[in-house]
């Protein structure tokens, strides 16, 4: 059987809105037992005081990103069929930074935000909340927002293809990123607690 | 009222080790699904769907909601939304066994419980902005993009924290 196996009809959209279910359910439990439900943990990265989330993202994006290459490199896994999410170079740098600046103002994400408001937390809550309303009122304007919306649009485009070099090189360049930042992340952790 | 707050509660796991195994759980999405993981495309699918539910013309005129209420399926059977109605089950069954399920707001010792509520409703509506002009938040463009070497993904990751480190210092106070 080849993967993706629900690209290659191993089963239908009823089955797979129970593996979302299952899915999501292990992306919650992993998320809140590393303590990514508090935003008081999570604001600890902007003040490099705890940096959890630099250590959690980094080592889920360089596990992730071996194995779909090593699965795609012996043929398990057909990467054609795994949808990669298309680049808009200005609304995405752009989206980005104001996404940010809700991230420090809020102190959740969108999913960890759902995580903290399952375990109790108002304020996690509030930002559940805010989220949709925020989505809400951006979507019923989306008129003012349409032509910036679509600008720098470049399809499919990966890493490998923009620096031009071999997939295997830009997973082997990230993993050696994310090995750099895992050493200065104990460093600055531990000149911390010093 | 549940409220399951044991007197010493667990600590929390080794963020290496959960990385790794939210790895493993982006991974079996790719495997399985041939898609990654998300969360705000499930509350643009919610609002779509209130929209609808509301005013099913103007969810057909805005271009935004209309390819969320005009899935096969409709918006509340996106797969997203599935997905992030797990995240909270998880969340919750974590931390129930974890003795960390406590109805509380999480403050810094100098800010009220007010203002704290009103800095989580603003930071997520300016979020909910965001995530629409990139198209996904950190899980659908960070994590699912940026394992896949997506360039969006990463742009969207490098504005978001950059973003964040100018932003944070101002908001310090709130915390300590």
């Amino acid at each position: 059987m080849r993967a993706p196996f629900y690209e290659f009809g191993a089963f239908g959209s009823g089955t797979a809105l129970v593996v979302a279910l299952i899915v999501g359910a292990a992306f919650g439990w992993c998320l809140e037992q590393s303590g990514m439900g508090s935003a008081r943990k999570l604001v600890g990265q902007f003040y490099l005081t705890d940096l959890t989330v630099l250590k959690m993202m980094f080592s889920a994006i360089v596990t992730a990103m071996l194995g779909a290459f090593w699965l795609g490199r012996v043929g398990l896994l057909d990467l054609t069929r795994v949808y990669v999410p298309e680049t808009w170079v200005l609304p995405q740098l752009a989206g980005g930074a104001i996404f940010g600046a809700g991230f420090a103002l809020g102190g959740l994400c969108p999913g960890t935000s759902c995580v903290a408001a399952a375990s109790g937390r108002g304020d996690g809550m509030a930002l559940v909340a805010g989220m949709f309303g925020g989505v809400l009122v951006t979507g019923l304007g989306f008129r003012f927002l349409e032509r910036f919306y679509d600008v720098t649009a470049r399809g499919t485009f990966t890493l490998p293809q923009a620096l031009h070099l071999p997939y295997g090189a830009v997973v082997a360049l990230v993993t050696g990123v994310a090995l750099v930042a895992f050493r200065a992340a104990e460093y600055v952790e531990g000149r911390h607690a010093a | 009222m549940i409220d399951r707050a044991a007197p010493h509660p667990a600590p929390y796991a080794d963020p290496y080790v959960c990385g790794v195994g939210l790895g493993l759980v982006l991974l079996a999405a790719y495997v399985v699904m041939g898609r990654g993981l998300g969360a705000s495309g499930a509350f643009a699918s919610s609002a779509s769907g209130v929209v609808a539910a509301l005013s099913p013309a103007s969810a057909r005129a805005n271009p935004y909601f209309a390819r969320y209420a005009g899935a096969a399926g409709g918006p509340w059977l996106d797969w997203l939304v599935f997905e992030l109605a797990g995240v909270a089950i998880g969340g919750l069954v974590s931390a129930y066994f974890a003795g960390r399920l406590r109805f509380e707001v999480e403050r810094g010792p100098h800010t009220s419980r007010a203002a704290r509520l009103l800095m989580a409703l603003g930071g997520g509506a300016v979020m909910g902005a965001g995530a629409v002009l990139a198209r996904g938040c950190t899980s659908g463009q960070a994590l699912t993009g940026g394992a896949l070497l997506s360039v969006g993904s990463w742009l969207f990751m490098i504005g978001a924290f950059a973003a964040a480190y100018v932003v944070a210092p101002l908001l310090r106070r709130a915390w300590r």
